[in-house]
């Protein structure tokens, strides 16, 4: 079945008909070549497909297209203003938290929404807040620091929880 | 996708049709091969479905509530903490703020983490169908493993939490192979009604992933009605337990285990209550 859908994607407006049956991680991959959007376990446990969704972290590979209808979608090639890395990027990069790179987009929003329920997590929280996602070469030990690192420098001038 | 239950009756009589909310047990069911409906209805946008109401004596949370919901309110928190607990370890973040705690309860998995405090708080399922609506209490709900007593033509739309139940300590752990995204191995949620000299005036339990669906046992509470919460005692309850339960081996555990775990947690409660200073408020 096909439905028309109109959402706001990484802040720009967005109209398009699509297939009900269709999985939001499908349509930000190959409709937009958005392919920051990983798919890795396709059931919720990795969390590789983190988008934000009115800021809130969410699975695109549990999702379908019609629950974007009316919805303001971040994903990561929408976090930068393209010449600057926002902050939770850059920390990623400084601390050394990323090493293949494949879960580091899902582990950056993921932080976000962590940062907008509790802006100044302790090192257990940031551990739980981030459970949901797996990572299999970095390490847990130099995301928590990145994530530190944001929590205990936050940068001025850019928002730090932006919804999209 | 209906925005409200008016909108949904014609769509829930079309034939082969299935309702979900939050997606993150029914997509990746039916992404695993369990067929595909002709109409798959998402109740997230249903507003009548959405919030927590104070009643008074009674707490409502309607259906479609977002775990991540309930976890921040502050009624939740304070009088239901053996659910808070529970919802607090339920999925990661993400599944928290995508499914729903109607969601669990229709899922009807033995493993469902709301369901032992469900249980133990006598919780009741509000159903509501295009002509009627109708009140079941949870244990009748849940018929086995997903399987419920819900009817075609109806949906879930709350669920009825008395708030003052008459027990001064909520308990809730459960065991599982990694502390996020575990599915239980086991769980145990219990009210207890401590004396000040530390008797057991009175205590409800359940597990979950130790049968088919929620175990409740009578003998094992009988057990420990009017003794001290001391380890002797509940050792004595905890063979009880073992006796009462049946699980089964599957890929997370084996019967055996579970059956060792599912006493060990009561063991756990001479640790966590009597140790506690937390007095729930009447």
């Amino acid at each position: 079945m096909k439905i028309r859908l109109s959402f706001r994607l990484n802040g720009n407006p967005i109209e398009l008909e699509t297939d009900a049956e269709r999985r939001v991680v499908d349509l930000l991959r190959e409709d937009f070549g958005f392919t920051g959007t990983k798919e890795a376990c396709g059931s919720g446990e990795c969390g590789a497909c983190t988008i934000l969704v009115e800021g809130e972290s969410r699975l695109a590979c549990l999702m379908r297209v019609g629950q974007l209808e009316g919805r303001s979608v971040l994903t990561i090639e929408g976090l930068s203003d393209g010449k600057h890395l926002h902050p939770v990027q850059q920390a990623f990069v400084e601390a050394g938290a990323v090493q293949c790179g494949f879960c580091t987009p899902g582990l950056i929003l993921g932080t976000i929404d962590l940062l907008r329920r509790n802006p100044r997590p302790d090192r257990e929280e940031i551990r739980e807040g981030l459970s949901g996602n797996l990572c299999r070469c970095t390490g847990f030990q130099k995301i928590v620091d990145a994530v530190e690192k944001v929590v205990s420098s936050p940068a001025e001038g850019s928002d730090p929880c932006p919804v999209g | 996708m209906p925005e409200s239950l008016e909108a949904l009756w014609p769509a829930l009589e079309e034939p082969d049709t299935m309702v979900y909310a939050g997606g993150t047990d029914v997509l990746v069911r039916l992404r695993s091969g369990s067929g595909q409906p002709q109409q798959l209805i998402c109740l997230e946008r249903l507003r009548e479905l959405q919030g927590i109401e104070d009643h008074g004596d009674r707490v409502l949370i309607k259906a479609g509530t977002s775990h991540a919901r309930i976890l921040d309110d502050p009624i939740i928190q304070t009088r239901l903490p053996v659910l808070a607990r529970a919802v607090k370890s339920l999925g990661s973040p993400p599944i928290r703020n995508m499914g729903t705690i109607g969601g669990n309860i229709c899922s009807a998995s033995p493993a469902g983490d709301t369901l032992p405090p469900l249980y133990v708080l006598q919780a009741e399922v509000a159903l509501r169908s295009r002509t009627a609506d109708r009140r079941l209490p949870i244990g009748d709900f849940i018929k086995g493993p997903g399987q419920t007593a819900i009817r075609p033509d109806e949906i879930l739309t709350g669920i009825w939490i008395p708030k003052n139940p008459e027990f001064n300590r909520q308990h809730y752990e459960k065991v599982g192979q990694r502390k996020a995204l575990a599915i239980s191995i086991v769980s145990l949620a219990a009210l207890i009604e401590l004396t000040p000299a530390g008797m057991i005036e009175d205590i409800r339990l359940a597990w979950g992933s130790v049968g088919p669906t929620v175990v409740t046992a009578p003998e094992v509470e009988a057990v420990l009605r009017g003794r001290p919460l001391r380890l002797e005692v509940l050792k004595e309850a905890a063979e009880a337990t073992r006796r009462a339960v049946s699980p089964i081996d599957d890929i997370r555990a084996t019967a055996d285990y579970r059956r060792e775990v599912a006493g060990n947690l009561l063991y756990r409660l001479s640790l966590r209550v009597e140790t506690s200073p937390e007095i729930l408020p009447r």
